[in-house]
Order: structure tokens, then sequence, then C-alpha cells
């Protein structure tokens, strides 16, 4: 009844679609991790820079990813001032129009993440890292940001994982990571449960792997006076 | 000024105008996101009380269910959903000796898909809420002599919801969003109707725009009827919100 | 509690009413799966009916086998799958005839014809580079091999776009070795990225293409030659589960009568402006 010979094939097939699907991540995580770190400071400037990042937050998380991707990838590429621009290079490419969606979206909820570490950073801490005569970009490297990244790390972790998943939505705009492929094998083969249950089964995996090493990693950044984070209910 | 006479010819009610669709498709996105976050809650309710449920058994297949639903992308999930679920359905009318096919709409597919996945979140944002009840009240109305049942409905439901209402909240917007998805499986919804105008017309930054705007609409909206839902929940408690030590 | 439970069981009747309904085997009723993105084959209006070339045959068609005909909407790469998992009885949705999918469903007769061929932006040199619009059949190897030859070269350095598990995709892999495709769900997702400038060619059905050259007034124009038979099929056809021999009967018999009365030739002038009657 099983036909284990389509799986292992399909399984193998979808290897491939691995790397894809791994750069897709880290790429778009590290950019918008930056855009959130920025989002984050420009945030505490001003009124007005809150308010607009509050817009641009508010936009980014109200409405889903995938109207975002197509906005990007077939909205942008029939603007003809963007199609003159510097950026036609990248946005020609279905590569850095999905990185580009994903790193904008991912920005958003990592700049709430980040405000939400930053908030559970003890005002006791900052009061004596003035004491001890820190400039402000000292306590913000070693005081702040720190304790904020470390607060924030079991919301990351899901922010991650739930990165990892989006990225099957990039196969929509003819990329071929792991669900792009397995889309492909149904087309050839019309065997849709085998092959869509393989590439699950790939995705938990991998997401399996990223829960276990962030949790390795929250407990490495823990001092043993500290009790351990409580892990937030991750949601998207 | 030409281009918003455009706009609004090309997403208004006139003969060449997508409003009508355009409005039709918002009021499918609300009920199909209602009906999935029901179902959502169902799941939860079940996946929360297996959780805290003294059997192994239960305790396991919980886990299990809320790691597999978080762990695999959504897409698959309403695919699987869409293709395997005929299948099996059919497969177990036949050993009953049913002859023909099942046939499974877009709007069920869809509901249970997003509800299933939701119920992933719900359960853990209904078993949060309920670790936060003080033991203390639970105890008291024990020694008081009232029933399981009676306990459940005066202690524990009224104040788990009371918990679980801004993680429900989370939720919600999840559900939405997610709704999205569904116009894979031809269910004409914000994002199918969109991208059936794009292609009938060609207008795609106007039409994904509109769609974006859409969603946040109803994100919107509906964010503040949880809020307001909120406030009424949280009547009576100490500012701040949360655990009463 | 109780506002929970029943609200369970709410939801499980929501999810179990649809289960009741089986279809009855003497065939009274249709469910017809059409992609409804796919014009002039179908495609949808604003108020959602599906019109096009196969919505005006299928009402025919569904008149003369007297089937109470129902359309559903699915989208294009899950539509065999679909079939297969019993959402719909048949497809009818441009799809060709090919050895491939005679695997694993069966096909009516065909009801159109139409030859796979290019579509360029007029001011792309490649208009000219593809080769002459005359007519290949791929039972004729050698010159099916020379025609692709010209278009590989053609295509150098250039993008293709093709349509996910079409024909014209199996062709491009098959002839066009080399040639760097991009493949996209729909065809007016071709036509988007054409216009932008990120791909530099089309390859797809010529009776879809009248759409996309309509609706570009004049800024896209056919290219190359006109591949037929061989793997790209002999046809459109409805696409029905294996093992029903009164339906496919029924659906022959109807297609022959709108093909011996002229009723293809007609829908076929009105929607792709040649006749596609396919060869009896």
């Amino acid at each position: 009844m099983i036909d284990f010979k389509f799986l292992s094939e399909t399984f193998f097939a979808l290897l491939e679609g691995i790397p894809v699907t791994i750069t897709l991540v880290t790429t778009s995580v590290a950019i918008g991790g930056v855009l959130a770190l920025g989002l984050t400071l420009l945030r505490r400037t001003s009124l007005v820079a809150e308010w607009l990042v509050s817009a641009y937050v508010f936009a980014l998380r109200g409405s889903p990813l995938l109207v975002q991707i197509f906005l990007i990838y077939y909205g942008l590429g029939q603007v003809s001032i963007v199609r003159d621009s510097f950026l036609w290079p990248f946005l020609r490419e279905p590569y850095w129009c999905a990185i580009t969606a994903l790193a904008l979206n991912t920005a958003a909820y990592q700049a709430e993440v980040l405000r939400g570490g930053l908030n559970a950073v003890p005002i006791g801490a900052l009061e004596a890292a003035k004491v001890c005569g820190m400039s402000r970009f000292t306590m913000l490297t070693r005081i702040t940001l720190p304790i904020a990244i470390r607060q924030a790390l079991p919301a990351y972790s899901s922010e991650v994982i739930i990165m990892v998943k989006a990225t099957s939505l990039a196969s929509i705009i003819t990329l071929f990571e792991i669900t792009g492929i397995a889309y492909s094998i149904v087309s050839e083969t019309f065997r849709a449960f085998e092959a869509l249950s393989v590439a699950g089964a790939i995705y938990l995996v991998m997401n399996y792997g990223l829960t276990t090493a962030f949790a390795a990693l929250e407990r490495k950044l823990t001092p043993k006076s500290l009790p351990i984070p409580t892990r937030p209910i991750s949601v998207a | 000024m030409d281009g918003l006479v455009a706009y609004f010819t090309l997403i208004g009610f006139g003969p060449k105008g997508w409003g009508a669709a355009l409005t039709s498709a918002t009021l499918m996105t609300v009920a199909v996101s209602v009906s999935a976050f029901c179902v959502g809650i169902a799941f939860g309710t079940l996946g929360c009380w297996a959780k805290l449920s003294g059997s192994a058994v239960a305790r396991g297949c919980a886990t299990a269910y809320t790691t597999v639903l978080r762990g695999i992308p959504d897409l698959l999930v309403i695919y699987l959903l869409y293709f395997g679920g005929s299948q099996a359905i059919g497969s177990i009318a036949r050993m009953f000796g049913h002859q023909g096919f099942f046939g499974l709409n877009g709007f069920v597919v869809g509901t249970f898909a997003v509800g299933i996945v939701s119920g992933a979140y719900e359960t853990e944002v209904l078993r949060g809420a309920y670790q936060a009840i003080p033991k203390g009240e639970l105890e008291a109305a024990e020694v008081a002599g009232m029933s399981r049942l009676l306990r459940l409905r005066r202690i524990v439901a009224p104040q788990t919801l009371r918990y679980a209402l801004p993680g429900m909240g989370n939720v919600w917007q999840l559900v939405i969003k997610e709704s999205a998805l569904i116009s894979v499986v031809g269910l004409v919804e914000i994002m199918n109707q969109t991208r059936i105008a794009v292609g009938s017309t060609g207008a795609a930054f106007t039409f994904y725009g509109t769609g974006a705007a859409l969603f946040l609409l109803v994100t919107t909206v509906s964010g503040a009827v949880f809020r307001n839902a909120e406030r009424w929940a949280m009547r009576g408690m100490p500012k701040g919100g949360g655990r009463r030590t | 509690m109780s506002k929970l439970a029943s609200l369970a069981v709410a939801a499980i009747a929501v999810v179990a009413l649809p289960f009741t309904g089986v279809v009855a085997k003497e065939w009274t009723t249709l469910r017809v799966a059409t992609e409804g993105a796919f014009p002039p084959f179908n495609s949808q209006t604003p108020d959602g009916k599906v019109i096009g070339f196969e919505p005006d045959l299928l009402e025919v068609i569904c008149e003369r086998a007297q089937l109470k005909c129902e359309t559903v909407i699915q989208e294009w790469k899950g539509i065999i799958p679909g079939l297969l998992a019993g959402k719909y009885d048949a497809i009818m949705s441009g799809m060709s005839v090919t050895p491939k999918r005679m695997e694993v469903i069966d096909f009516s007769v065909p009801y159109t014809n139409s030859p796979s061929t290019f579509a360029v932006m007029a001011d792309n040199p490649l208009a000219k580079a593809l080769g002459e619009d005359a007519r290949v059949y791929l039972t004729d190897d050698a010159k099916a091999k020379a025609a692709a030859a010209i278009a590989i070269k053609a295509l150098e350095g250039k993008t293709l776009a093709v349509q996910t598990a079409t024909i014209q995709l199996d062709f491009a892999k098959t002839y066009l070795t080399g040639v760097k495709t991009r493949v996209y769900e729909t065809t007016q997702e071709e036509d988007l990225d054409l216009k932008a400038g990120r791909v530099d060619a089309i390859f797809a059905s010529g009776s879809s293409l009248v759409a996309t050259l309509e609706q570009s007034q004049g800024k896209i124009v056919l290219a190359g030659p006109k591949f037929y038979d061989g793997l790209l099929g002999i046809g459109s056809a409805f696409g029905i589960m294996k093992g029903q021999p009164e339906l496919k009967a029924k659906l022959d018999a109807a297609i022959k009568s709108t093909i011996e009365d002229g009723t293809v030739k007609k829908l076929a002038l009105k929607w792709f402006h040649v006749d596609t009657t396919p060869r009896q």
C-alpha cells in the first residue's frame, strides 16, 4: 500500500531544496534583524519616528505575507519608476523579491520581539551602569542589548521557526525551495498526498532541530542565578 | 487626479469595477476566519484538556499535535487536508459499501485546515491561561463544597477565558492572515479575488495593494473588538492585569 | 465549559454536513473542474462567473448528454490530484491529452487542438530570432530538432516562461535543453513578468496566447514556429477518473456531435479567432 520507493525518491529530490530554504531563512532573518534593531533604536529618537515605526509594524503584521510577496513581486514589477531604478537588477530576480518580502515582514515582528526584550531590562541594571560611569553606547552594547536579547530569545526562536515555514510561500513566485520542488513532483506524478507529506516531515525535522538548538542557547545564556525565562506562546 | 479616478473606477461599484466582488470576498474572509477560529477553539480546548490530563497517552497525542502543526508550513497542511481529506473519507465510505466520491468544498477544507493549525496555538494559550488561575481559588471552591462541574463553570471556565483573551486575540489575527492561504483551494476570499482581478486587468500593484488594505481593515476592526472584550473581561481586576498573588 | 462544548459540537456538525451527499452511479449530474484563469479557454468575471470557450461549449455538451453540470474552480497544479481525490467528476480546463496523464486518468475525445508557440515583446529582436512561423510536427523528429535548435540558440542567456504542469513545460525540458526556464502558476503571471521584463519569452498554447496578445494591445507578438503532436498531445479533452466507460461514452458522443454540427468551429472562431477543431 505504501510505496516506499516513491517516498525515498521524493525525499532525495526534496533534499536539494533544503539549501535554498536555509539561505532564504538565514539571509532574510539576518537582514530583518538589522532592520529591526534600526527600527527599535529609531523608535526611541522622536515622537514622529515612534509613530512611523508603529505604522510600519502595524501594516506588516496586519496583512498576510502572501499578499506582501505578491505586492512586491508582481506589484512593483509593474511600476515603471521601480523598473528604471537601481533596485531593478535585484527586484528583477524572484530570489531577491522573496528575500525582500521575508526580511521586511520579519523586521516588523522582530522589532516587536526586541521591544518586549528592552522593556524587560531592569531599571536597576541601567542605573547601576550609569553610576559606574558607562557611556550611553557602552551601556547599550554591554547592558541593554545583552539582557534584552536574552529575554527576547524564546520569542525570537519562535520567529525563526515561523520564517522557516514562511519560506514555503516563495514557491509561489517560481522559487524551487522544498515546497516548490514538492509541487513540481506533484505535477509530474499527481501524487499530492505522498509528496507533500514527505515535504512536511522535512520541515518538521528542521524546526525540531531549531527548537532544540535555541533551547540549548537559552540555557547557556541564562546565568545560573536567574530562572529560565518562561516560553511565551508563539503566534505569528 | 486622473490616476485616482482610474483607481476608483477599477475598485468601485460600477459595471467595470471590482467593488462588489471585493466586498463579498472580504465578507468571505471574515466568514471563513470566524468559522476557523471556532474550530480552533474546539481543537484548542481538546488539546488543552489532553495536555493537562493525567493520562500519558492523551498528553503524548496533544504534544504530537502541537509539535507537528506548528512545525510544518500551513500551506502544506491545507494541501494535505484538501487532497488527503477526501481520499481518506472516500475510502472509509467505500469500506461501508458506498459508491462514488465525497467532495469537500473549499470553505469546509479551509475552515478545517486553518482551524486545526490555530487549534495548536490555541492549546498553548488556553493551557497558559488555565495555569494562571490561582490555585487557592480552586482549593477554596473545593472546600466550599462545589462539585467538579460547578467549579468548572463558575471558577475555571470564566477565569481561563479572561486570562486567555489576549492570547486568543493573537490567534485571531493569525487566523485572518492564514485565511489568505485558503485561496489555493479555490475559495474566493480577498487574496483569491485580488489574484483573479490582477489576472483579468493586469493591474497588479493596484489590486494587491487594495487586498493588503482590506486585510488591514479586517485586522484593525476586529482587533478593536478584542481589546474591548479584554477590558470587559478584566473589569474589577487590579490595573496592570495578569496574575493576582 | 458548556459553551465551549456546544461550540465544539457546532464545529463538528459544520464539518460533517457535506459528507452526506453521494453521487449517483447513473450520470445525471456532473461536477466539472476548471482553472478559471486560462483565457480565452476559461476565465472569471468580476461577479465570479466563468466565461470563455469552454463554458460555452460545456453548456451545449451537458445539454446534449442530458447532464446537469456544475462548475468547480480549482487552481491548475492541483487539478489532476483533485480529480483523483474525488473533488469533482471531470476536468475541462484546456488540458491536453498526453501519454503521461493517460497513465493516471482517462480522457474523452478532444474538443479543440491548438499548437504551442512563443510570445515575446514586439520590440524584442527575439521576435525574429526564434525562427520562421511554420508548422512543426514533433512526429517529424529531424524537423522538430532543427526548429528547437534555432530556438535554443535564440534563447541563449535569456529566460523563458512556462506554466507549471503543462505539456509546454514537458516540451521545454525535452527539446529546449539548456534554456533557462521559469515555471509559473498561471499564464496571467507569465504575462505580467513578460511585460515587466523578468522573462524574455513565453512558451504556451497558441489559443491561450490569443488572450495575452489582445490584452497587450500590440505590445506582445507571437514568434517562432508552431509545434504540434508528439508530447504536445492531440488536443484538449475532458479528463475523467479511470474505469468510467459510461461517462466517457456520454461525453464522447456529445463532443462528436458538437464537432460535426460546427458548434466547436463557431465557438473557436468566437474565442480564438481561428478554427481549432481537432482532426477526426
